[in-house]
């Protein structure tokens, strides 16, 4: 009969935690390597359009970030609803946007100012007025590699 | 009768587990780049300059978005989906001198790829995503054209060679291999994309 009690007598075994550090480790690294972080806190609406004969923009150094669309909701009481530029974390005027590319030119290394691309991150529901105000800004600061950042998908079905 | 504990769970291996799916996880996650479409301006027209070439009317594809967002391509209203197809039809029409192309030959359309202009005009109460679409349009239809031509020639789409050229384990000898073919491509099918200065009313 013992035979049979010895085993239901035992107590719970203790779980180890000697792995715990590992695998918190192991989370930390995911997410250290998985998050972008964000450099810049949106003022604008951001719902970029989609397109899909898309190109990657590596090089995350190399590359000037303009935001424009309209305010989101809590600025649009001081700064009304009409689409707006932001540069770094401020909303600034179009006349600013040459000030913005000599600053960011002067932040990098001389060999690598020809390789810079301004991104230009606008909300689809902002007109063209805005965007070529911009572009004729950058024309005519010679800063003339571009990309208009976009999602991914059919351009077709859902830029309607 | 001495009371014995059930073995403890040997955890000496859970390291090496959390280890393998950390490389796993290191090796397969992408960090998140931001993608679209990269266009280059035209520099700022100096005033001395001498004024560009004329065009002719046949080797002009007129793209005309107003502030209702509707197309007028070539003096017609079109829908956006019709757009690529127009495009195509128009930069491969071959009229003269391309044994590459395979369009209608039209003696009123397009003299040869390497002449034909596309030229978008906005208008300043256009939508930016409706402009995106419209853009994403030309150049797709620029890049089904090389992407055939490519196939034709080295079996290989134009996108994947170009995705194997900006690949960065591609060796430098592969790269050096690839590079006069793109721009054998890209001069079959050089894309020539004007933009105007958008219109006010």
């Amino acid at each position: 009969m013992s035979k049979f009690n010895k085993k239901k007598s035992g107590d719970l075994p203790a779980i180890s935690t000697a792995s715990l550090p590992d695998i918190v480790f192991m989370l930390l690294f995911f997410f250290m390597v998985a998050t972008v972080m964000r450099e810049n806190t949106l003022m604008v609406k951001n719902n970029l359009p989609t397109a899909n004969q898309i190109e990657k923009l590596d090089k995350k150094d190399l590359v000037m970030y303009i935001y424009a669309g309209e305010p989101v909701d809590r600025f649009q009481g001081t700064y009304g609803t009409s689409a707006k530029i932001q540069l770094n974390d401020k909303f600034a005027d179009v006349s600013e946007i040459q000030d913005f590319i000599y600053q960011e030119r002067a932040s990098k290394r001389e060999e690598l100012v020809p390789f810079l691309t301004t991104a230009l991150k606008v909300d689809g529901d902002s007109k063209m007025g805005l965007i070529s105000d911009i572009k004729q800004e950058l024309r005519t600061a010679n800063a003339l590699k571009i990309n208009y950042v976009t999602k991914s998908g059919n351009a077709v079905e859902n830029n309607n | 009768m001495a009371k014995r504990s059930a073995p403890e769970v040997n955890a000496g291996s859970m390291a090496d587990i959390a280890f393998l799916l950390l490389i796993f996880f290191l090796v397969t996650t992408t960090i998140e780049t931001d993608s679209g479409i990269s266009r280059k301006l035209p520099p700022e027209m100096d005033e001395n300059q001498p004024p560009p070439p004329v065009i002719k009317e046949r080797n002009l594809f007129t793209v005309i978005v107003n502030s209702n967002d509707e197309l007028l391509v070539e003096d017609e209203v079109m829908e956006l989906k019709d757009l690529r197809a127009a495009a195509i039809e128009f930069l491969d029409n071959g009229a003269e001198n391309c044994s590459y192309c395979q369009g209608a030959k039209d003696p009123n359309s397009s003299v040869n790829p390497t002449k034909a202009v596309i030229s978008l005009v906005n208008n300043r109460g256009t939508s930016y995503k409706r402009y995106i679409a419209v853009q994403n349009e030309l150049v797709a239809a620029y890049n089904e054209l090389r992407n055939r031509v490519a196939q034709q020639r080295f079996g290989e789409s134009f996108i994947e060679m170009e995705n194997r050229y900006n690949d960065a384990r591609t060796s430098d000898a592969n790269k050096e291999k690839l590079k006069p073919k793109l721009e054998e491509i890209r001069d079959l099918y050089p894309e020539k994309l004007s933009e105007a200065e958008p219109k006010k009313s």
